[in-house]
């Protein structure tokens, strides 16, 4: 991996809650086209870690850095101060999220939903970005729904709706945070199905998941996070058939 | 003198179907200082509600003394100070004139209304889900733009039931401004009254009051009918948004669910 290009690179991140200490001290470097599954017991740090990759959590310490931007902060001698929201904003439009609640706008409909952020914020053209939300939404097999309300969508088509909002922008990044926990069996399969073809097309993601058949078969490394710490990273090969780590070891014959 | 319950008919026919010119002015100067009184008292709630919302300390301390005064304090102690205390200007357009006490009005009736009016929009923003604000920030969107296009459409539907009562309040709160001289509908009423010692000019008076407020009241249903249309579940048809609009124990009993 040596010489590829370095989307995401976050080096000692710190970050409480109160006296609560949640992260202690995460480095993670990701390359384009990787796609990082971050696992582990829940109160482990995954999802903090995520909301500071895009900055809706502030870190106490160390840097992350998308495409080589330092995210939400600013040098400013040796120290580093919180940068302008509007800094930050255009930021983000560089990685997408994919939330646990799926959080579209329920007062727009599934195409106004993948078209906001490209009309409003890229200040794309609106023909050319109804059309591209079009193709989005079809791709993620919702053609017939583009007029549809999120109210009248299932959780699962909910989802795929909200991966199409995150694609919509051309993000360098997309995380995922449990994507699937809140979906029903069946809807699961499909989500599934659309992550692991964009992580085949080289799109690069950090997903936090518990579906460990992802995990293994879409994922060019797994990352293990126990109480605020990456504790193993590894292949999937690695990782489901010889971990190193007794932590993981734990978590895995308790998961699979 | 007359009897306690006899009621001119005579009076109140006239009043309501067949009023004098001047009494239209009288209704215009209702109406006009309503609407002008309730938009701005909207403007400075959402201002008022930002700011109580604000990182900046200062500015929530500034929202909260502003809502402890003019809620803490009568409208018409505060109507009678603003008006004697400042010096207002008579504004003219065109054929229309509003009288220095009109404007002193408006301004009093608009920041008292903002005081109430704040409760109300930041109680619809809290009901916005917090997930909104972070999906519209993770697609590129600042704060302003968030509020904008996602919490504020989103916190009207909880945000316009209790404004519209608000509206019906300050149509019969107007009548208030009589007190520094604003020659309004109730002011007309007064005057007959003064002249001819017949009550009734203010029964003719209450019933054109109600006619506004009922008016209001289809208005407000058409209004919620159509913020409702994307809502799934809870749509409430035309009629059962009137019911609840003309039943106010049953509007308020359903209020926390919106």
């Amino acid at each position: 991996m040596t010489g590829a290009e370095i989307v995401m690179h976050a080096e000692d991140v710190h970050k409480s809650f109160g006296r609560l200490e949640v992260l202690k001290g995460i480095s993670l470097e990701v390359t384009k086209g990787e796609t990082i599954c971050i696992i582990g017991p829940s109160g482990s740090g995954k999802t903090t870690f995520l909301r500071c990759i895009n900055h809706l959590e502030k870190i106490d310490s160390g840097r992350i850095e998308v495409n080589g931007h330092l995210i939400g902060y600013r040098q400013r001698g040796d120290r580093l101060v919180e940068d302008s929201e509007r800094n930050i904003a255009r930021q983000r439009t560089q990685i997408g999220m994919v939330f646990q609640r799926f959080n579209l706008f329920p007062h727009k409909t599934a195409l106004e939903n993948v078209t906001e952020g490209p009309i409003q914020v890229l200040d794309m053209e609106k023909r050319h970005a109804v059309d591209k939300a079009k193709m989005l939404l079809s791709r993620v097999g919702l053609a017939d729904k583009v007029d549809t309300y999120p109210g009248k969508l299932s959780g699962g088509q909910q989802q795929r709706v909200a991966i199409a909002r995150a694609l919509a922008m051309q993000p360098a990044l997309i995380l995922f945070d449990e994507a699937t926990s809140a979906l029903d069996p069946e809807a699961i399969g499909d989500v599934l199905y659309i992550m692991g073809e964009l992580a085949h097309e080289g799109m690069t993601m950090i997903v936090v998941t518990h579906e460990m058949g992802f995990a293994r078969e879409a994922a060019d490394r797994v990352v293990m996070m126990d109480d605020g710490l990456i504790i193993e990273e590894g292949t999937p090969e690695h990782f489901f058939v010889a971990p190193e780590h007794a932590r993981t070891k734990l978590f895995l014959s308790k998961i699979l | 003198m007359h009897a306690l319950v006899a009621v001119d008919l005579h009076i109140i026919w006239q009043q309501v179907f067949h009023p004098h010119s001047v009494f239209f002015r009288t209704l215009w100067a209702t109406v006009y200082i309503s609407i002008i009184s309730q938009a701005a008292g909207v403007l400075l709630g959402l201002l008022a509600a930002l700011a109580r919302m604000s990182r900046f300390a200062p500015l929530r301390w500034i929202s909260g003394v502003y809502v402890w005064i003019f809620r803490g304090t009568p409208v018409l102690v505060q109507i009678f100070y603003i008006y004697f205390a400042f010096s207002w200007p008579t504004l003219h357009f065109g054929f229309w004139t509003v009288p220095d006490a009109a404007i002193a009005g408006i301004v009093a009736l608009s920041i008292n209304e903002g005081a109430y009016m704040r409760e109300i929009i930041r109680a619809g923003i809290d009901s916005v889900d917090r997930g909104q604000m972070e999906a519209a920030k993770s697609v590129g969107m600042t704060y302003g733009m968030a509020m904008r296009r996602i919490i504020l459409p989103q916190a009207a539907r909880v945000i316009v039931p209790p404004l519209g009562n608000e509206f019906n309040n300050m149509m019969k709160t107007t009548s208030l401004v009589y007190t520094i001289g604003v020659f309004e509908m109730f002011a007309f009423a007064e005057q007959n009254y003064s002249q001819f010692f017949i009550a009734d000019y203010f029964l003719a008076v209450a019933v054109w009051y109600l006619m506004l407020t009922t008016v209001w009241t289809f208005i407000q249903a058409y209004i919620e009918r159509r913020l409702a249309v994307s809502e799934r579940g809870d749509e409430l048809s035309f009629r059962e948004r009137l019911q609840a609009a003309w039943n106010p124990m049953t509007s308020w009993a359903r209020g926390g669910g919106g």
